[in-house]
């Protein structure tokens, strides 16, 4: 674990209208780890999560003080261009979205848009064989990417963000619509993906926060509704000997 | 009925006998209602079945309208249709779509674009003569292009732009966001997620609306005789800046000629034009229905 902090979030607070969403959020994070968001329904995580790829900025109203730093430049600055961070920081979302095509041109979409000029059918190989899923579809990669299970959706869409190599890849709640065995693929997956990409993820699900993170942020819905960071320290320690109260009280199941 | 012993039940008197009987009776109005409109087309259709299948032939289609209701062919006006629509089509699609590209995904939420969609629902209201009024004014005099099919293309266009707004809107709109936002978090920008995802899912839903709209104009009478005058053809347009004939305007023509024979011509350029008519409706039907299937997986 190098000691680089790939992405520094500073007095982030975040607005939709008039609501204020998450308050004063102070984060680092370090290369190559996998660092799981937890918190009750409602507390900013996802909100939080889609700052760091400049998303929020597709829906209407919303406004960011504080900055965000990737690599030491803010991606909020005026010079930088939103599609290249994504390109750079990639998502998977909750509920599986291939886009209604082939498997193939699914995941070479993001690669037509950034405008890949290599072997595209090697670059699908290699994708799909880093999400755990070359196996399963080599012989029907014309195949509806509907025509696959959730499980194997979600993983395409691991793919697909694994396509155009990025250097961060965030999942809000990746596994919350799967089954336990799925579930148990997808932790996998991300606890291999660590070994080449820093990952933030959602997760609902604490266990699933303890199995498979490094550091754990734990967020909570404060007054007015505002979310904000309530501790972020190693996994070992949060769910073992965390610092604030109103973590071990989370963690211990006395609320969620 | 079930015998019941409980004598200290609330007081209800159903009256389901009753109920019954009223069941029925609005059942039969609703069905006599449906009934009307089935009788009175089928009324109309073997009327126009009757009168105009013995005129039909190869010869009708080929040949140019005459004097004599035996020579008389509906060639001229099958042929201007045809031009028409397509020179409709080539202008209505891309402005049509364009418009409906640009409410959906760029137009921001202020008063000015409100002020745009309520008046596009509005000119889909606008009786066609007033097209036909606008694109003589317009088109045929201020533009100069004198009764040209080009002109009357243009007019329809303007006539039917409305529809195709509204379908390939809602075509869009029914676009999942969750598509979007999965183009975008790779880094695609606007035109890139609205070329690759938004338009080939809108594509079926847009092509449905487009022939819908073309259904429409290919019967409207008003704003064409406005534009190309009631015209006595015997060519067939070689170029768009020439004079033009459709059939609803050979049909009127044979209609207000006194011989009881041009009354079996124009039933049978009525059966042509439904015909016509039909098969569009159909190929939307079918288009419909697969993207519904495709959608749905």
């Amino acid at each position: 674990m190098s000691t680089q902090y790939v992405l520094e979030v500073n007095n982030l607070n975040v607005s939709y209208g008039d609501f204020l969403a998450i308050k004063d959020v102070d984060m680092r994070i370090r290369e190559k780890t996998v660092t799981a968001l937890i918190g009750p329904s409602g507390c900013g995580k996802s909100t939080f999560l889609r700052c760091l790829n400049r998303m929020n900025d597709l829906i209407l109203g919303t406004s960011i003080k504080g900055e965000v730093l990737f690599k030491n430049h803010n991606i909020y600055g005026s010079d930088v261009d939103a599609t290249e961070i994504r390109s750079r920081i990639g998502m998977v979302f909750q509920k599986p979205n291939p886009f209604p095509k082939s498997i193939y041109q699914n995941i070479a979409f993001g690669l037509k848009v950034n405008g890949f000029t290599g072997d595209m059918d090697e670059a699908v190989e290699k994708s799909l064989r880093n999400a755990a899923l070359w196996d399963e579809v080599k012989d029907r990669l014309n195949d509806s990417a509907f025509a696959l299970s959730g499980g194997q959706q979600q993983r395409l869409c691991i793919a697909r963000a694994l396509a155009i190599e990025p250097e961060v890849i965030l999942m809000d709640e990746p596994a919350s619509s799967l089954d336990p065995i799925a579930t148990l693929a997808i932790e996998q997956l991300v606890r291999n993906l660590r070994e080449r990409y820093t990952i933030v993820i959602v997760t609902h699900n604490m266990q699933q926060a303890a199995r498979v993170s490094d550091e754990t942020a734990f967020f909570m819905v404060g007054e007015n509704r505002s979310g904000y960071l309530v501790e972020h320290d190693g996994t070992q320690k949060i769910f073992t000997n965390p610092d604030n109260e109103r973590t071990e009280e989370y963690i211990t199941g006395r609320f969620s | 009925m079930v015998p019941q012993n409980d004598t200290t039940r609330i007081n209800l008197s159903p009256r389901r006998k009753f109920r019954k009987i009223l069941g029925a009776f609005f059942y039969t109005i609703f069905l006599l209602s449906v009934c009307v409109g089935i009788i009175g087309l089928a009324i109309l259709l073997f009327d126009v079945l009757t009168k105009g299948i013995p005129w039909l032939s190869w010869h009708f289609i080929t040949e140019y309208p005459s004097r004599h209701p035996e020579e008389a062919g509906l060639f001229s006006a099958l042929m201007g249709t045809i031009w028409l629509m397509v020179l409709t089509a080539i202008f209505t699609v891309p402005v049509g779509v364009g418009a409906a590209i640009y409410l959906e995904e760029y137009a921001p939420r202020n008063f000015f674009t409100r002020f745009i969609e309520i008046n596009v629902a509005n000119l889909a209201g606008v009786p066609s003569i007033v097209y036909g009024l606008l694109g003589l004014a317009l088109f045929v005099y201020l533009m100069d292009m004198g009764r040209s099919i080009l002109a009357g293309s243009l007019t329809l266009s303007l006539l039917v732009l409305p529809i195709v707004i509204l379908a390939s809107r809602e075509s869009i709109r029914a676009v999942p966001n969750s598509y979007r936002q999965a183009a975008y978090a790779m880094g695609a920008d606007q035109w890139q997620v609205i070329k690759g995802v938004v338009l080939p899912s809108a594509v079926p839903g847009i092509l449905t609306g487009t022939i819908l709209a073309m259904s429409r104009a290919i019967g409207e009478a008003a704003p064409v005789i406005a534009i190309s005058a009631l015209v006595y053809l015997t060519f067939i347009p070689a170029h768009p800046m020439e004079r033009f004939t459709v059939l609803p305007i050979q049909i009127f023509n044979w209609v207000s000629r006194p011989q009881e024979e041009f009354r079996g011509l124009a039933a049978a350029g009525i059966i042509v034009l439904l015909v016509i008519l039909l098969s569009m409706n159909s190929i939307a039907v079918f288009l419909r229905n697969r993207y519904q299937i495709r959608s749905e997986e």
